[in-house]
């Protein structure tokens, strides 16, 4: 049972992470009101499992929590995303996508990068979250994940090479077809 | 070093995830070869383009208000502190007479059930106890699936759902009848790095998908029921993990 001791403690390790927090739940559910949800459930959940916390890296230990959430609350209210078929194979060099310039040019328009990343299946979602935003490590985000290292170097190649053919856009895709 | 090798490592590359010898490989190659330094200046450009801050979610005003006060009421409701003042504990008493003649017989069913479960739980962590310590961990020693689910055939009256996570690093070691809740039950063994996990299944009248925690004698306790399938899973793994476990089989179908 958490005491007040234990209570202060778990505020002052875990609570400095609400950015992460929300900013993963915001991107996974899609929606504010979800994304809060998803953060209360998880911070509860978190303050029950704190006595189970060793106090190695208190963030990507709240992450994995918010990310189960989250995909507790895709299953039951977004099934249909989850349901596609993640093809998780690197395919070396398929796409050769414009030059940085007109990648920059797209960062310029940070609504269509946003909606880049939205188009995500949720699972290539997360790693680029956790990666390209929260800077965490191949093995942190295997943990969080629980995946396999491997995986993860490969969602990210796939995410990755999926955010280029969206990006570089209609206009400059097909140098390297 | 060439293209096709850099190709599948500049991930790992930007990433910083590569020892210092496969780092001034790739450099040298990357310096070298037009076609895989655009490959790794259009990710770094991503990079940029990703963490920048414009696209970082930032949460709401008051939610972090409103996240401490919830927490100050869950732990408040479990540490269950009481305090009345001396004029209002007469009231109370009688107050508390009144609810307590009405509630007793809810409360005598309620404490029924849930002790009814707290002797489950027990008999759950004995059991967990034992197969350590027993010689046989496992009756159908196997990480397959599908050599385990038919093992249970014309065993038991019912045929419990044997999942495979080995990819998610749990991995299936096999299973073993066991007893419980005065029935044979399927009791299945799983192992994350040192820890076994021992999942108890059988079936009840009862449906529903509340999960309860339970914490004895340093294991941790998960159960849950699912379309008239009871799931008890007992470990010393941390509660982190064995929660993770738990809702991977709790969505195998």
């Amino acid at each position: 049972m958490p005491e007040k001791a234990e209570l202060a403690r778990f505020e002052q390790v875990v609570l400095p992470h609400l950015a992460a927090a929300y900013n993963l739940a915001r991107w996974i559910t899609g929606n504010d009101h979800d994304a809060e949800d998803v953060v209360q459930e998880s911070y509860l959940r978190a303050l029950k499992f704190f006595g189970g916390f060793r106090g190695e890296n208190s963030r990507p230990w709240l992450l994995t929590i918010v990310r189960n959430t989250c995909f507790t609350w895709l299953r039951q209210n977004r099934f249909s995303e989850l349901s596609v078929e993640l093809d998780e194979e690197i395919h070396t060099g398929e796409t050769e996508p414009g030059n940085p310039e007109s990648m920059l040019l797209a960062a310029a328009q940070s609504e269509m990068v946003r909606k880049a990343i939205e188009e995500l299946p949720p699972e290539f979602r997360e790693v680029i979250i956790l990666r390209e935003m929260e800077d965490l490590s191949y093995k942190e985000i295997a943990a969080i994940a629980s995946i396999p290292v491997g995986t993860v170097m490969s969602r990210l190649a796939r995410a990755r090479s999926r955010l280029q053919e969206l990006l570089s856009g209609p206009m400059t895709s097909g140098v390297g077809a | 070093m060439n293209c096709r090798e850099t190709q599948e490592l500049i991930h790992g590359f930007v990433d910083s995830e590569l020892g210092l010898v496969w780092n001034l490989e790739m450099e040298r190659h990357i310096h070298e070869c037009p076609s895989c330094s655009g490959a790794h200046e259009r990710l770094r450009v991503m990079h940029t383009v990703l963490s920048d801050n414009s696209l970082y979610f930032q949460p709401p005003a008051g939610l972090e208000d409103r996240l401490r006060a919830r927490l100050r009421k869950v732990s408040r409701a479990e540490d269950r502190v009481w305090t009345i003042s001396p004029s209002w504990r007469g009231i109370g008493i009688a107050a508390a007479l009144v609810l307590c003649i009405a509630g007793t017989w809810q409360f005598a069913m309620t404490t029924q059930r849930s002790s009814n479960k707290e002797m489950i739980g027990q008999e759950v962590v004995a059991s967990h106890v034992r197969s350590l310590m027993a010689t046989h961990l496992t009756d159908v020693p196997s990480s397959d699936q599908h050599t385990v689910k038919p093992w249970f055939n014309g065993k038991l009256d019912f045929s419990p759902v044997v999942a495979d996570f080995a990819d998610r690093g749990f991995v299936l070691d096999g299973g073993r009848l066991d007893y419980l809740d005065s029935r044979p039950v399927a009791a299945l063994v799983y192992r994350r790095r040192q820890h076994v996990i021992n999942v108890f299944v059988w079936p009840t009248l009862q449906s529903g998908w509340g999960t309860q925690t339970f914490d004895r004698q340093g294991y941790h306790v998960f159960n849950w029921t699912k379309d008239h399938v009871t799931y008890w899973a007992v470990s010393d793994l941390n509660p982190e993990e064995l929660w993770q476990f738990a809702d991977m089989l709790r969505n195998t179908e």
